[in-house]
């Protein structure tokens, strides 16, 4: 256990106190507790960044997890996630700072729940972009998904929170299992799950049949998560949440984990056509999309949305272009396709500060006015000068406007597009020239919804009469986290430098590894002047055709694609999710009968054909007295009773006499354990027995008066031949299995246990040592099944549903 | 409050205890003969149940004032917490421990990291069956 493991896990350590804390300071904002972890983190993650000009060194601490299968809790930390977990940690104290002015300390208001999803999410996340080991991972992976559902569905009283919750859930998490499904393909061709050893072996299973499926599955994963199209759906909807959690979920962290992931990947798949092609392309698309949609949008928050949609597009169609890095040599640390990777991990960053800052002000306008609407919006700028300044710089960097970091990377952006379209590889002749066309075109609309942004808040005629709340500026806590973040967005777009060789090039150098000589470093040199040359007469003309739409707002929204006020591919999603629950309907009444009678047809008729077939199939019919064990007389005698009571239950007309039948048949199978000897198992048995009179009389008491002729056992076809080809079966499978074990001799488990049971675990019963020792988890996790079998009785009785009502 | 036979009270209130020592005898004896946790548990439910029947359940509830839902999370806490120890000295999960301490007068005991666990399977075991049957029990009455 080192400092690093406990980076991803402290977060969730802390949150085991809050729900504690919340109860016990209820004057003092649960907020502050939270407050001082990412602090911390942030601090001592700095430390690892290479001020002095020498390469980080990549550092890797592992805990054997389960070892057996390749499964180990390693913590790998370079370049590429130590970005994320700076990013992480320090937006997150940011966001939780905000959060503390945001969410009114009042009564109504689970704070503790709050924060304790908050929580989780932020080690979720540190732990996805800290593993090395695929499964934990995936595991982080999924926490996320689920942490995130359950902040977008804070206030879950509302309707449209829960759906946006549900959304969220359903598409990301049907992404992780992809990508699972992926992972272990990975593994399948390499035997590993160390993303460090799969790449080692990158040049053996290139050329594997599972190769690109393994790539187009783990690509899902990240697609999903990180909302490109056509995934992008739930993006808008997961808006819902709470605003600080808008601002660090989908501007900072929860989004960029499907970059990171094909950042982490591109090391594997990189030098594929495939890979070059999907990524790209879909980014690009995502891009455009996500920009062209923004503009519909009459909601500030959903512009947001839109936006990082399109800007994670972006950042999507760069690390794809930049894969082809591995087709060209580097010569002086610069390639032809590197610089998208620069560009990327540029706008990583750039878009981290500015979109949250910008989902900040937001908030605090929704707070101050009580409305997000455009439409009721405006002329805000003389009474929320502040929250003015912070926007303008916010949607200013946004739309790439100089001096602001924005603009640096977007024009870094075209140049990785235009060297993407001079691409010699791939068959980029063919269609590259479409990349720096795509990329115009979604800036122009970019800088669009940017004016709609700030225009429509700000300037324009106040209409005091259409807002909730009297507006006027946010009180000054609100306003830290923001003012910071902007104040980052000024100080990276004057001095972008800072950033070069302390936050990019390590993160390149992961995202590339082997491309370098020793000791070399990527060339990183971001400037704002580079002489007239395409990008800057590509900005200009964004400009100037942006301000061109903006004035023919009305023309614009009046066509045809934004005539409707969703976005058009939800339709897809709606009528799915439908159609899921009708066909799951029609399967569960088919299926669900309620009837305990039909339940037992089911399981038993599968274990007819299941196990029937195979006996068929594999010819294991056997028959083989030898090495039986001598049956005493007292065998005979117990079994034979066994069996006429077991014959007479279905004859009973009376409930009493069955019951006590049944508890007779239960007795009996005690003493066959007696003679045996095994006492453990008719102790249990026993006392099982006992208690379970105890429970049938209880529940004897409860149950309706049944009619006679119900009770009358009719003789019943189907019935006879699913029990008598039930002890077929099982007869015919325990023949075969001892005549097996009559012409392949081997080691029985049992003497293992003898041999080894004080030995091992100090114990001379084996049946508890067995228990309690070397099945100790199996034990572990029944007991755990009673727990939340017990937990269900509860409900079901305590908490029954009126008639009518859904359960 | 229903009446219920006076012999049955005066057999149960020895009764039960019996069967209350024997089956914390069980639990001890379970490692290295019949006996455990599970067993010992049952055998303790066997024997509330029995004072349930008895008497009625709000006397009871007053000399026995467990909430066996807290029972049961308490059991699983305990198995989970002691599963973890192993961990923290770098075992596998659930890795288990045996020492023979000699005590001044008591002898020589044997301490096993088995016993933490098998109590709480005893705990779920007990408040599982208790609470099962008194939520039934209790429903409609």
């Amino acid at each position: 256990m080192s400092m690093l493991h406990f980076i991803p896990l402290a977060p969730f350590i802390v949150a085991i106190f809050i729900p504690i804390l919340y109860k016990a300071f209820r004057h003092i904002h649960t907020g502050w507790f939270v407050l001082p972890l990412p602090i911390l983190l942030f601090i001592y993650l700095i430390q690892y960044l290479p001020f002095g000009g020498e390469p980080l060194t990549p550092i890797m601490e592992t805990i054997a997890w389960v070892p057996s299968l390749g499964i180990n809790f390693t913590v790998y930390l370079d370049g590429l996630s130590l970005l994320f977990a700076l990013l992480i940690t320090g937006i997150g104290a940011l966001v939780v700072l905000y959060s503390i002015y945001y969410i009114a300390n009042k009564r109504e208001e689970p704070l503790n729940n709050f924060y304790v999803y908050l929580l989780m999410f932020m080690g979720a996340m540190l732990g996805v972009v800290l593993s090395d080991n695929l499964i934990v991972l995936y595991v982080f992976w999924e926490l996320t998904s689920l942490a995130s559902a359950l902040l977008i569905a804070y206030w879950f009283h509302k309707e449209k929170s829960r759906y946006g919750a549900q959304k969220s859930m359903l598409i990301t998490v049907s992404g992780g299992f992809a990508m699972l499904a992926g992972f272990t393909l990975l593994y399948n061709m390499t035997g590993t799950f160390s993303v460090r050893e799969i790449i080692a072996s990158v040049s053996e299973i290139s050329t594997d049949m599972l190769f690109i499926p393994a790539m187009i599955l783990i690509l899902l994963g990240a697609f999903t998560k990180s909302a490109q199209f056509p995934f992008h759906i739930w993006l808008p909807d997961a808006m819902e949440a709470p605003t600080p959690v808008s601002a660090y979920l989908h501007s900072a962290t929860m989004v960029k984990a499907g970059i990171y992931l094909v950042a982490r990947f591109t090391p594997v798949f990189g030098g594929q056509a495939e890979w070059f092609w999907i990524v790209t392309s879909f980014g690009l698309l995502t891009l455009l999309w996500g920009s062209v949609s923004a503009v519909r949008q009459k909601d500030l928050k959903g512009i947001l949305a839109f936006s990082t949609v399109s800007q994670l597009g972006l950042i999507m169609s760069l690390l794809g272009i930049g894969s082809a890095a591995y087709q060209y040599e580097v010569i002086g640390g610069e390639s032809i396709a590197t610089v998208a990777i620069l560009a990327a991990m540029l706008h990583l960053f750039n878009h981290a500060t500015f979109k949250g800052s910008l989902f900040m002000v937001v908030g605090i306008i929704d707070h101050e006015t009580g409305t997000r609407d455009i439409r009721k919006l405006g002329g805000l700028m003389t009474i929320m000068p502040i929250t003015f300044t912070i926007s303008l710089i916010g949607v200013a960097s946004m739309a790439g406007l100089p001096p602001f970091n924005g603009f640096l990377s977007k024009e870094m952006f075209f140049t990785g597009m235009l060297s993407g379209a001079s691409l010699d590889v791939f068959n980029v002749q063919t269609l590259g020239f479409i990349f720096p066309i795509v990329a115009w075109v979604a800036s122009v609309f970019t800088f669009l919804y940017c004016m709609i942004m700030l225009f429509k808040t700000f300037t324009g005629k106040h209409q005091p009469e259409k807002l909730e709340k009297e507006a006027h500026e946010a009180p000054f806590g609100l306003l830290i986290s923001p003012i910071i973040l902007a104040s980052l967005v000024v100080l990276f777009g004057l001095f972008p430098n800072l950033l070069a060789y302390t936050i990019v090039d390590p993160a390149m150098q992961a995202i590339l590894p082997g491309l370098l000589q020793e000791g070399e470093q990527f060339y990183v040199n971001i400037y704002h002047w580079h002489g007239f040359n395409a990008e800057l007469f590509m900005t200009m003309g964004v400009v100037f055709f942006g301000a061109f739409l903006y004035v023919n707002l009305k023309k614009v929204q009046e066509t045809a694609f934004y005539l409707g006020e969703r976005d058009p591919l939800n339709w897809f999603y709606d009528n799915g999710l439908d159609g899921l629950i009708t066909g799951s309907t029609a399967v569960n009444n088919v299926q669900m009968t309620g009837k305990l009678r039909d339940y037992f047809t089911f399981m038993f008729a599968f274990l007819i054909l299941s196990v029937g077939y195979m006996l068929i199939r594999t010819g294991s019919f056997a028959f083989d007295i030898q090495n039986a064990a001598m049956i005493s007389p007292y065998i005979y005698l117990v079994v034979a009773a066994i069996i006429i009571s077991t014959i007479a239950l279905p004859f009973m007309n009376n409930r009493i006499t069955a019951i006590v039948l049944v508890g007779v048949v239960g007795f009996l199978i005690a003493l066959l354990f007696v003679i045996l000897r095994a006492p453990d198992l008719a102790l249990t048995q026993l006392l099982v027995e006992t208690v379970m009179v105890v429970l049938l009389l209880l529940v004897f008491y409860h149950l309706p008066e049944l009619k006679k002729e119900k009770f009358t056992p009719a003789f019943n076809v189907s019935n006879a031949v699913i029990s008598i080809g039930v002890g077929l079966v099982v007869t015919i499978t325990g023949l075969a299995v001892h005549a097996f074990s009559n012409e392949n001799p081997m080691s029985r488990i049992s003497d293992y246990f003898v041999e080894n049971a004080y030995a091992l675990a100090g114990g001379n019963n084996i049946v508890n040592v067995i228990l309690v020792d070397f099945r100790g988890l199996d034990t572990l996790l029944e007991v755990v099944v009673l727990g939340i079998v017990a937990l269900a009785v509860v409900v079901l009785i305590k908490y029954k549903a009126k008639e009518g009502e859904d359960v | 409050m229903k009446t219920r036979p006076l012999q049955f009270q005066v057999v149960t209130r020895v009764v039960a205890f019996i069967i209350l020592a024997f089956s914390v005898f069980l639990f001890f004896a379970g490692h290295n003969n019949p006996g455990g946790g599970f067993i010992g548990g049952l055998m303790t439910a066997a024997a509330l149940v029995l004072l349930y029947l008895t008497f009625d359940v709000k006397t009871i509830k007053k000399v026995i004032p467990f909430d066996y839902a807290k029972m049961i999370a308490a059991g699983l806490t305990l198995a989970i917490v002691t599963g973890m120890g192993g961990m923290v000295l770098g075992q596998p999960f659930l890795s288990q421990y045996d020492r023979y301490i000699t005590f001044p007068f008591f002898g020589e005991f044997h301490a096993t990291t088995a016993l933490p666990f098998d109590l709480g399977i005893y705990l779920v075991v007990v408040g599982f069956t208790l609470l099962v049957i008194l939520t039934i029990a209790e429903d409609g009455s």
